[in-house]
């Protein structure tokens, strides 16, 4: 587990340890609107090494948080290399498999850089990276557009428990959750106020 | 939503929604492989008791673009001639499984006893019965104008538009559910049809009535949007409704005359199959205002998007 910090939000839960009392959920603030910063700045320089500049380079954030993002990193791209990164949207929902058994799951809309993606580096962006599903969706998603040169993939938070064999390339930062815990990504462009990540709640008996 | 069987059983903002989600499956649309794997491994059967072209192209189209298993069921040449019930077909099904059933009839409320007999699992979507409803088609038809007359269309009603519906109301099913839809999405519905063709408790309906198209084009209930133009549908008329097609064509039908009177921008829309010559003049049928063949391709996506919401997260459903 984590340090925790204490919850701003809820400044009468218990700190040491935290438990859920009927249906009051402790939040635990985990990243800070400085550290996002950083993190997304030092991904957005490994993504500048590993490519060996910005050439051929494509963003492609999957909706909602992680279009943020990729937007987000492509600032820090151009204000490093000078160059402007193409950014796009790709929605992989109707590439899930688990639509059976989730409850209806809203279509976002797929835009992609007018160039396209075939032999191009593209690096997929997402807020969380947990089970790989939503990953391996955005694989097969991709393959109906084209057939980039590489497929890289940068997310905030890696949260574990991978069902899948899948890595991410550019981590913002590694953190070890429980199954019951809920890793909550708030970004100010979507959901107002400030940046922040949180872990809420279940805490295993 | 486990069924679609009417436009009444939609809220607007269910309405809103089965928009926007075709919204997006148009775009799916442009791209150059259009197969999307959503319901992959789900069988869609289309049970069509009477005769159709578009709407069953459109829904097998509809699901085989998101890889769900077709089964085409047409009544002619199949045990129905033989004389097998409704139920008996629906059980055939049943022990198919067939995850959703489309389903056309030419008795009114068909699909309603098929959802709610408990002879079948899977999911029923009304394509037409009888005189009574085909929402799908009111659907696309909202899809439509929204699409051409409300510039930031996502998450948009049709709150402020006029629709004139006209002609043979009283056969028609895709008037009935345009008028619920139409009225649930904000918009305004003017009936334009002859007193015969009226049918009984229009007094309930959410939309005002007229005998005269000419005052209704010229602006008489207002300026409208669009003109919807409904087909004569002879088969279901076993009585003289109007002395001759020709005083008919005269009175309620849309020709290139009555078409430029009426404010510009407004769209000729017709649900198809059209009787040229009757309610519509060629002139006016393949004027830049006509939406007709948009029409046939927004019922794609508006299917893929009925049949994408019923089918995802049924396993929950089913827990629950």
């Amino acid at each position: 587990m984590s340090p925790a910090r204490p919850a701003q939000s809820s400044p009468s839960a218990p700190e040491d340890p935290p438990v859920v009392n009927d249906g009051v959920e402790v939040v635990r603030a985990v990243l800070e609107p400085a550290e996002i910063s950083r993190a997304l700045s030092r991904i957005a320089h490994e993504v500048l090494e590993r490519n060996k500049g910005a050439e051929h380079l494509v963003l492609l954030g999957i909706p909602t948080r992680g279009v943020t993002l990729a937007h987000r990193l492509a600032a820090r791209l151009a204000s490093i290399e000078g160059t402007e990164v193409p950014v796009g949207t790709l929605d992989v929902t109707m590439h899930r498999d688990d639509l059976r058994r989730q409850a209806f799951r809203t279509i976002a809309r797929t835009d992609l850089p007018e160039g396209g993606i075939d032999d191009q580096i593209v690096v997929l962006v997402d807020d969380v990276l947990y089970s790989g599903r939503t990953i391996r969706a955005a694989l097969d998603a991709l393959s109906e557009f084209g057939r980039p040169r590489a497929v890289r993939l940068a997310v905030l938070v890696d949260r574990g428990h991978r069902e899948l064999p899948i890595r991410a390339d550019h981590v913002g930062k590694n953190l070890p959750t429980s199954t019951l815990e809920r890793v909550r990504v708030r970004l100010s462009e979507v959901d107002g106020g400030e940046d922040v990540v949180s872990i809420t709640g279940g805490v295993a008996k | 939503m486990r069924h679609l069987l009417s436009t009444a059983d939609l809220s607007q903002a269910e309405a809103i929604q089965i928009l926007d989600v075709a919204d997006q499956m148009a775009a799916t649309q442009k791209r150059e492989i259009k197969k999307l794997p959503t319901l992959r491994g789900r069988t869609v059967v289309n049970l069509f008791y009477e005769d159709s072209t578009r709407t069953r192209i459109s829904f097998e189209a509809a699901a085989k673009r998101l890889s769900a298993d077709v089964i085409n069921f047409s009544a002619k040449g199949s045990s129905v001639s033989k004389g097998e019930s409704l139920k008996d077909t629906a059980l055939t099904l049943k022990a198919m499984g067939a995850d959703a059933v489309v389903v056309r009839h030419s008795v009114s409320g068909a699909p309603h006893r098929l959802a709610h007999a408990g002879w079948i699992d899977g999911t029923i979507v009304n394509a037409g019965d009888g005189t009574h409803e085909h929402p799908t088609q009111a659907l696309l038809d909202a899809y439509t104008l929204r699409q051409r007359l409300v510039p930031d269309a996502i998450g948009a009603d049709l709150k402020g538009k006029r629709v004139a519906i006209v002609g043979d109301v009283l056969h028609s099913r895709v008037a009935r559910s345009n008028v619920t839809l139409l009225n649930t999405l904000g918009a305004e519905v003017v009936l334009v049809t002859p007193p015969t063709l009226l049918p009984v408790g229009i007094d309930h309906w959410p939309c005002t009535t007229s005998y005269d198209l000419d005052d209704v084009v010229n602006g008489g209930h207002g300026d409208l949007d669009a003109v919807m133009m409904l087909r004569v549908q002879r088969e279901r008329m076993h009585d003289a409704f109007f002395p001759s097609a020709r005083e008919y064509s005269r009175r309620y039908g849309l020709d290139a005359r009555r078409m430029n009177r009426l404010p510009e921008g407004a769209l000729v829309m017709h649900p198809g199959p059209m009787n040229r010559g009757l309610e519509i003049t060629a002139e006016a049928a393949d004027s830049p205002r006509s939406t007709i063949v948009e029409q046939v391709a927004n019922g794609v996506a508006v299917r893929m998007a009925v049949l994408y919401l019923l089918l995802s997260g049924q396993a929950e459903g089913k827990d629950a």
